[in-house]
């Protein structure tokens, strides 16, 4: 290494003789952050989506790798925030990728102790026994006067609001055709 | 001006907060008020603490201020408000009954509205049961549109009339002088005038006010009139309609917005249509009727085809003319089947099932006893969640397992947890705060068992329709004959969430062709839509809310991001920016305006009115609907066309925004006789104890306030931030703000420990002490308030006592949501005991405070005279 080369390998000497006197870019790079590229850079797609906390509905880009959320960033795009994301927006990745997530079915039986494993298909089978059988245990005709009721109130129902519209319109379909009423969201609290 | 009250906005709504900076940063003064100094408020120009629960006190002020000072945008209040309309002869005001209004009827605690009415439309009062209108929280059909009123109306233009509306507001809010509002808020007058001031001075012509709330208002026993207040205020300076005006409601969650306009509520159908009433609604005829209000002016005339189309979108080719479009298979309502009627429910062993869908009530709805033991009451549960959360663990990680009120080996609730797909892991659309939905694109597989609720419901309704196809029943020929068929993709069979947008949207029946405007919806069956305020989000068969063309190459407005309902309106009833002949107010606050040359409507946004209709259109005598409407009426879902300042029906608690305490409060009302809201919903039920308040004995057992709001970086009870490490890293404490003042008369230390108690529960917190709040002199004395979030509970990464245990159960009787933001406690040092100790605790303070008997709060209080201003009326 010449005198010339170890002269220039100094940052402070990139900054005060080169394009960046604050030394917040180039000049304070190193050999191994220049060689540095951005998770967003490498990604194989990314999915333009929005932020599931409140209701301001700030931009997301997600961006996946080999079938993995590697990043999540504000969309500079949105008029709403411009590419901002608050501390629980820029925690989505987070979110998403959490290892407390649950991803199998569990199942505790009536006056059991533990959880157990249960097979996806057979917990919704078991589910529709249980719907099918509480509205015929309490389905209601009509009402003292004989005027309709076509209802069962025999369960109930509670979403949160960060349900898509499109699964709200379902949820709210179904539960009408089944004849249950007593349907409720965070919305009324 | 922007007023920013019942909101943290700078701490719950972060990024929506850089555009209050924005405004100021150009010049915008900036008022918070609130119970606790916040970020919000160290932003904000002026900020004004107040007693939680007082606003309408605070916002009555303004309004007597407004009116006293002649300070009324008086063109546009002519013109475009009920400020002229004159009311009947019987209405009598809360100044002349105590704090009631004219037509109480103390056996079912609501009013006759008949008194109300405008002068000649008594009879429209009458026709409406008001107690079933609370039962069914009919108050939310009105978020698309105003309640009954008959078009055809009287006015005086000069409002000297006596009976004429701007002369009753006047009278009403005659005693909410500047020392009342100190003496009811804590507020010194000068503080309160400065914000009187301002609002008024820039407002007008050239200027334009908004307003900002958050659930620090809705999560109040009044808390429907609450925002009416807000609006009052807004019309009367012209505020509404108009670029920097407005009343802005920030909703708390990505699309509690779209939660309401396609409801999974149990008293709504798509776009504000009631559910059915037995009683009410018994034919298909008579349900459209009471949607459509015959007489009335506005495009809500138009409700058969809105109903029609969504039976059709329900129940496709089954749904005919001649079955009058499957209406019999609809359930219909009997009264009040909301959220906290159903856990009462489970405790009395009514109900058998329960799904819990991305939704937390252990930890996040009032009363979380009562929430955990309804649910340990059940035959089975489905939790439908991200992570392991309190409503799935309660049977064995509850605060009552630790005092053996629950023990799993006598539980028989079967629990189904079920993981859910994150919001990446699906595509579909939200709608946020400003009503603009706002598509997702789908980035990855859901991992394992994860799956939408798209998948689950769309599978479960294949799955029950199979087993009842061989069904002979009448009762499931509802379920057999339903629209179930959304083609599925993907290896897990997924649903197109696009098909069921485009279903939503609307179609016409024979060619398929997605609709692009609700106008285009036909009331004989050859159109079927699943939402009417939604048509045209598919308009084109385009993804209208997928758009994305960048913020920057676009106006401020952003017609092309996204698409906001209805007909992609960014601001509502934007006809109101313009004069009556059609001009703009004025070029700084030009929006929409009348272009004469072309005939037409136009502007930088989508106007909010028919395009071609001139302003000086004027209806013929006694026309309805639509045509009803003159060229200078903006507001036109509202029934005459107009803003109300007063809401001749539709509110059952009044026709105009009155001071009531809390349920729970420290103080005799100072304004009126009469206590607390006297038409609020009570749930008589063992566990639902209540404080006792003035002019009950003993509300000084319970003699602090106390309130909840939400952090930065937590979600509202905690599975999406709890559970999440670097938020969980950032506040990882339950704990309590209390001012200097109050540790130093209980005894606190900063850091230490305290617990707070009620009749409910007691919890535990560490303590802040801070001057973020303050000890605020109410009516002679001194009144402490008290801080916490409400975000923690027993599971996660960091836990803690949850803050919602402390409320018991008092609902607004238009919506049926629970006054969740005050309540009054005890606050005692160091931690709170355990096990049987614990219960033994909160008895003995039922005990003191006279409550063991269950004795409810009166719900009228004006045969009590006593320090209140009106005991000489």
């Amino acid at each position: 290494m010449g005198v010339r080369s170890w002269f220039e390998g100094w940052p402070v000497y990139r900054q005060l003789t080169g394009t960046d006197p604050l030394g917040r870019g180039a000049a304070a790079k190193s050999d191994g952050s220049r060689s540095l590229t951005a998770r967003t850079d490498t990604a194989d797609s990314m999915a333009r989506s929005v932020c599931p906390y409140c209701a301001v509905g700030c931009g997301q880009r997600v961006f996946v790798k080999d079938g993995q959320v590697s990043q999540i960033e504000g969309d500079p795009d949105s008029p709403i925030s411009r590419g901002r994301l608050c501390p629980k927006g820029a925690a989505s990745k987070s979110l998403v990728t959490s290892p407390l997530r649950q991803t199998t079915v569990r199942y505790r039986r009536p006056y059991g102790t533990e959880w157990e494993d249960l097979d996806l298909d057979t917990a919704m089978n078991m589910i529709a026994d249980r719907v099918l059988a509480a509205r015929d245990e309490t389905w209601e005709d009509v009402d003292a006067e004989g005027r309709p009721l076509n209802r069962t109130l025999g369960f109930s129902s509670l979403g949160g609001a960060t349900l898509d519209n499109e699964e709200n319109y379902l949820i709210k379909k179904l539960f009408t055709a089944t004849g249950a009423l007593q349907i409720e969201n965070q919305a009324r609290i | 001006m922007i007023v920013i009250q019942g909101s943290n906005m700078a701490e719950a709504h972060p990024v929506g907060f850089q555009w209050v900076m924005e405004a100021k940063r150009r010049g915008a003064k900036v008022f918070h008020v609130d119970p606790r100094f916040t970020r919000t408020s160290a932003l904000a120009d002026a900020y004004l603490p107040i007693r939680a629960g007082t606003d309408i006190a605070l916002l009555g002020g303004v309004i007597r201020y407004i009116l006293d000072n002649e300070l009324d945008f008086r063109e546009y209040v002519v013109a475009y408000t009920n400020a002229a309309t004159i009311v009947t002869e019987d209405y009598r005001d809360t100044e002349d009954l105590h704090g009631l209004f004219s037509g109480f009827n103390e056996e079912n605690a609501s009013y006759d509205q008949t008194s109300w009415q405008y002068n000649g439309d008594e009879s429209n009062g009458a026709k409406h049961d008001t107690e079933t209108q609370r039962e069914t929280a009919a108050g939310l059909e009105h978020e698309s549109h105003g309640a009954q009123v008959n078009g055809q109306t009287q006015r005086d233009e000069t409002l000297q009339h006596p009976r004429c509306v701007y002369q009753i507001l006047k009278r009403h809010y005659a005693r909410y002088t500047p020392e009342m509002v100190e003496r009811v808020c804590g507020i010194p007058q000068d503080r309160f005038l400065e914000l009187a001031q301002a609002w008024a001075a820039n407002s007008g012509r050239e200027r334009t006010s908004m307003l900002v709330y958050s659930v620090g208002w809705t999560q109040h026993s009044v808390g429907v009139q609450y925002i009416r207040t807000g609006a009052i205020i807004q019309l009367l300076l012209g505020n509404m309609g108009r670029p920097g005006g407005g009343v802005m409601a920030l909703r708390g969650h990505a699309s509690i917005q779209g939660s309401t306009d396609v409801p999974t509520l149990f008293n709504l159908l798509p776009g504000y249509l009631p559910m059915p009433h037995h009683a009410d609604h018994p034919t298909f005829d008579e349900w459209v009727e009471s949607i459509r209000h015959p007489g009335q002016k506005g495009f809500w005339g138009n409700a058969r085809a809105y109903g029609v189309n969504l039976l059709k979108a329900y129940w496709g080719d089954a749904a005919t003319a001649e079955n009058d479009y499957c209406y019999g298979y609809m359930p219909r309502m009997t009264g009040d089947h909301g959220t906290y009627q159903q856990v009462l429910n489970m405790i009395d062993g009514k109900i058998k099932g329960y799904f819990l869908l991305g939704q937390n009530p252990a930890v996040g709805s009032a009363h979380g006893r009562a929430q955990r033991l309804g649910m340990a009451n059940l035959d089975w549960l489905v939790v439908r969640d991200l992570f392991m959360i309190e409503s799935a663990t309660f049977w064995h990680n509850a605060p009552e397992a630790e005092t053996g009120e629950i023990v799993p080996e006598r539980c028989r609730t079967e629990v189904f947890f079920l993981p859910a797909a994150s919001h990446v892991e699906k595509e579909g659309t939200f709608t946020q705060t400003q009503r603009l939905l706002q598509w997702r694109e789908k980035a990855v597989e859901p991992p394992g068992d994860a799956r939408s609720e798209l998948w689950f419901f769309y599978h479960l309704g294949r799955i029950i329709r199979e087993r009842l196809a061989q069904s002979t029943r009448p009762r499931d020929r509802a379920l057999l004959d339903l629209n179930w068929n959304y083609p599925t993709h993907g290896p897990n069979a997924e649903p197109s969430a696009e098909a069921v947008l485009y279903e939503i949207n609307g179609y016409d029946v024979a060619s398929g062709r997605p609709l692009s405007s609700y106008t285009e919806m036909k009331d004989d069956g050859s159109t079927a839509g699943g939402c009417w305020i939604y048509t045209g989000v598919y308009a084109d068969g385009v993804n209208q809310a997928a758009r994305r063309k960048p913020g920057a190459e676009q106006s401020l407005v952003a017609l092309e991001w996204g698409w906001a309902w209805p007909s992609n309106r960014r601001i509502l009833y934007n006809r109101a920016s313009a004069d009556p002949e059609g001009r703009p107010w004025s070029e700084r606050k030009k929006y929409v305006w009348w272009d004469p040359d072309k005939g037409e409507w136009t502007g930088y946004d989508v106007p909010d009115f028919e395009k071609n209709k001139a302003p000086t259109y004027r209806p013929p005598p006694n026309t309805s609907g639509v045509a009803g409407i003159a060229g200078d009426d903006p507001f036109i879902l509202q029934g005459d066309g107009k803003g109300w300042l007063y809401a001749p029906s539709g509110v059952l608690d009044g026709p105009l925004p009155t001071h009531y305490e809390p349920v729970e409060s420290p103080v005799r009302n100072p304004l009126y006789r009469q206590q607390a809201n006297p038409t609020r919903k009570v749930y008589t039920h063992p566990i639902n104890t209540l404080n006792p308040s003035p002019p009950q004995e003993h509300s000084d057992v319970f003699p602090y306030v106390f309130t909840v709001s939400r952090l930065t970086e937590h979600h509202t009870a905690g599975a999406m931030s709890r559970n999440v490490s670097p938020l969980a890293e950032l506040q990882p404490e339950m704990f309590v703000e209390v001012s200097p003042e109050l540790a130093a008369l209980r005894g606190l230390s900063h850091l230490g420990w305290a617990h707070l108690v009620t009749s409910r529960a007691a919890v535990e917190a560490k303590v802040l002490v801070t001057d973020r709040v303050t000890p605020l002199r109410v009516d002679g004395r001194i009144i402490h308030q008290v801080w916490l979030p409400y975000h923690f509970g027993f599971e996660g990464l960091v836990t803690g006592d949850s803050a919602n245990d402390l409320f018991g159960i008092t609902l607004d009787p238009n919506v049926l949501i629970q006054e969740s933001k005050v309540g009054t406690c005890d606050v005692r040092p160091g931690r709170r005991p355990r096990g049987q100790d614990l219960l033994d605790l909160v008895v003995d303070y039922r005990r003191r405070s006279g409550n063991l008997v269950h004795r409810y709060p009166p719900m009228v209080t004006t045969d009590v005279a006593d320090s209140s201003s009106d005991q000489e009326a």
